[in-house]
């Protein structure tokens, strides 16, 4: 299934994605044949049943699990070609991308500003530099009255929108969200959606958020569903 | 942002208790190290500070230090006659264990050669030396005596009118410092009935055959004190010290001490040499086996620390790795936890050691190069300790992070 979107260079570009799993008699296609472009500012919902292959499609998108077949390029320069990367990946990641997970993921033994530093320090930032902007990135989501806590200190909400700001660290073209809302209640979900389309649109990034939570939908550009590893697209917002 | 520095923070208590175990450790293997150089320094103190350039003692003996060693004690005389000899001394030592306040009291009896030796070189913190020939000694501190405190040694009492710091024989004993005849005297001492019957049986040698049967006054005085026999010899002393004359060539005088067939002549280097290379050697192999050992130990329990330490954190190194950290990022997180847990673990351990080392039965010497090479093994371990955590960290799976 292709959905794509031509004419700009799109943020994202996933051509033809197949991840096959084991071989033989054990063989599982968990992804076949996708293909998806999302552009920069976009905001993209990812539906399906568990086992479908939403996960396997964002992890390879995040070049932490590659694809057995196809191509991806990020922000219009190729980077995988199937399980062949055409680039240092964890630089590319580093620069490139955000991630935000259903749990916040947040390192325990760092204070909230320091898990959005660290983001920028890995990145060879000052360390002066990366303390600004992760109060500014806070601030801007609103917890930089939390800056100081640890993250055992912070609610589930407030520990999202610290993980969020750590995804916008380094400025990325990209955010993959992996269920994000489902360790929240209903408004706190709703509330963080409105955060990824908000960065999205104010920030540029592009977004793709798996979720389960239908309640929300409105809020994305567009969604799409995937069942049996193949994507198709679901009702536009 | 120091990320092993941050974690530590986080985990202060467990790395205190790391710490300071891995402080105690090191703490056991320095003083290890500090109790071999005291062996040697005890062993090889009095040799030093006594002061003598030979040593005559039994033909054929490695005496008086690494074994039993008699010698006459007019051999001081005849060595007196050596040409380039400056003085000759009469050395005796021996060990003895008494009951003093309630306690047993083990003493290095050791005789000075007075008149001509009072005890004035000894490194005196109390009191004064020797001043009679009889009933006084100077003591070490080791031995708890006070000063102008009395101790029954034989049948004698003594009176302690000097205190010495460190001066201690090669077992750890203290030394306590008498003229050579009181300590002969403890060390000969007898009952009075083993005296009696020493007498009675001299009696009946000498009359049993034709000597005392002609003359009856020699019987007479077989059954008298030993002093008054001239035929019987003075007591037999450990060995004699000689002193070279400023100017004399120290081996020509030994030469002619060799030509004599009753003695072995010693250098106070060749002395040292014989207590090193026998009494402290084995103790030296002994407590350098278990400093390794100790060292093995120590980087053992500091790997699985640093491992476990690494193990409680692969979610949040895979999160790093996620986020695109570099392996010298995770690398430097560990290293740099080792390196501190060695580092302040190796402080405590002077530090600690400094409070109990003095309080150790035995001297224990804790010199700069020793602490210097301590430091360089601390390292060398803190770096290898960290290498198990280290590869786990490099095999940890950026996707690990999705599947929690």
């Amino acid at each position: 299934m292709n959905a794509s979107t031509p004419n700009r260079v799109a943020a994202v570009a996933a051509e033809r994605l197949t991840k096959v799993y084991g071989s033989g008699n054990t063989e599982v296609v968990a992804m076949n044949d996708v293909s998806l472009q999302v552009q920069r500012g976009e905001v993209v919902a990812l539906l399906g049943p568990s086992g479908a292959g939403k996960s396997t499609l964002l992890t390879a998108l995040g070049l932490v699990n590659p694809p057995t077949r196809g191509r991806i390029a990020i922000g219009g320069q190729p980077v995988l070609d199937g399980d062949q990367p055409l680039t240092d990946l964890r630089a590319f990641r580093r620069q490139h991308l955000g991630f935000v997970f259903q749990k916040a993921n947040l390192i325990p033994f760092l204070t909230a500003v320091e898990n959005v530093q660290v983001a920028l320090e890995i990145n060879e930032v000052t360390p002066r530099q990366a303390r600004r902007r992760a109060l500014e990135l806070l601030d801007y989501l609103g917890v930089a009255e939390r800056a100081g806590n640890l993250p055992e200190a912070l609610s589930g909400g407030q520990q999202q929108r610290v993980a969020v700001a750590r995804a916008l660290a380094n400025d990325p073209s990209l955010i993959l969200a992996d269920e994000p809302t489902a360790a929240l209640d209903s408004h706190r979900g709703r509330q963080v959606m409105e955060l990824f389309c908000r960065v999205a649109h104010e920030r540029g990034a592009a977004v793709i958020v798996v979720t389960h939570d239908h309640r929300a939908l409105d809020v994305f550009d567009r969604t799409f569903e995937m069942e049996d590893g193949r994507l198709r697209p679901g009702h536009s917002a | 942002m120091n990320l092993a520095l941050r974690d530590i923070r986080h985990n202060r208590a467990r790395f205190a208790l790391t710490t300071l175990g891995i402080g105690l450790l090191l703490m056991i293997v320095m003083g290890m190290g500090g109790i071999y150089r005291g062996l040697i320094a005890e062993a090889t103190l009095l040799v030093d500070r006594i002061g003598a350039d030979l040593w005559l003692v039994q033909a054929s003996t490695r005496g008086p230090f690494a074994e039993i060693s008699r010698v006459a004690g007019n051999l001081e005389d005849r060595a007196r006659a050596v040409p380039g000899v400056a003085s000759a001394r009469r050395f005796v030592s021996h060990t003895v264990q008494r009951e003093h306040r309630g306690r047993p009291l083990r003493i290095v009896v050791q005789g000075l050669s007075w008149p001509e030796d009072r005890g004035d070189w000894l490194p005196l913190i109390a009191g004064r030396p020797l001043r009679q020939a009889h009933y006084e000694m100077v003591a070490d501190r080791s031995l708890g005596l006070a000063l102008g405190e009395q101790v029954r040694l034989g049948k004698d009492v003594y009176r302690v009118v000097g205190l010495t710091q460190g001066m201690v024989g090669s077992g750890g004993d203290g030394l306590g410092f008498f003229s050579v005849a009181d300590a002969q005297a403890i060390q000969f001492d007898e009952p009075p009935e083993a005296t009696r019957l020493e007498r009675a049986a001299r009696f009946d040698r000498v009359v049993a055959n034709d000597l005392g049967r002609v003359q009856p006054l020699l019987a007479d005085r077989s059954a008298g004190t030993s002093a008054n026999i001239p035929a019987f010899g003075q007591p037999l002393v450990s060995a004699v010290m000689v002193t070279v004359k400023p100017g004399a060539n120290p081996a020509a005088v030994a030469d002619t001490f060799r030509r004599w067939p009753d003695v072995t002549v010693y250098s106070t280097a060749a002395q040292k040499d014989l207590l090193l290379s026998g009494m402290v050697d084995k103790a030296r192999r002994q407590l350098g086996l278990f400093r390794v050992l100790l060292v093995i130990i120590s980087t053992i329990i500091m790997a699985l620390i640093i491992y476990t330490l690494t193990l409680d954190k692969l979610h949040d190194l895979a999160m790093l790795k996620l986020m695109g950290a570099r392996n010298r990022v995770l690398a430097g997180l560990i290293l740099q936890q080792s390196l501190l847990i060695g580092a302040l673990g190796y402080a405590l351990a002077w530090w600690l050691g400094q409070y109990a080392f003095p309080r150790f039965p035995r001297l224990v010497v804790i010199q700069t190069p020793d602490l210097i090479a301590l430091a360089g093994i601390v390292l060398g371990i803190s770096v290898l300790a960290s290498l198990l955590g280290i590869w786990k960290a490099m095999r940890v799976e950026p996707n690990k992070v999705l599947a929690t």
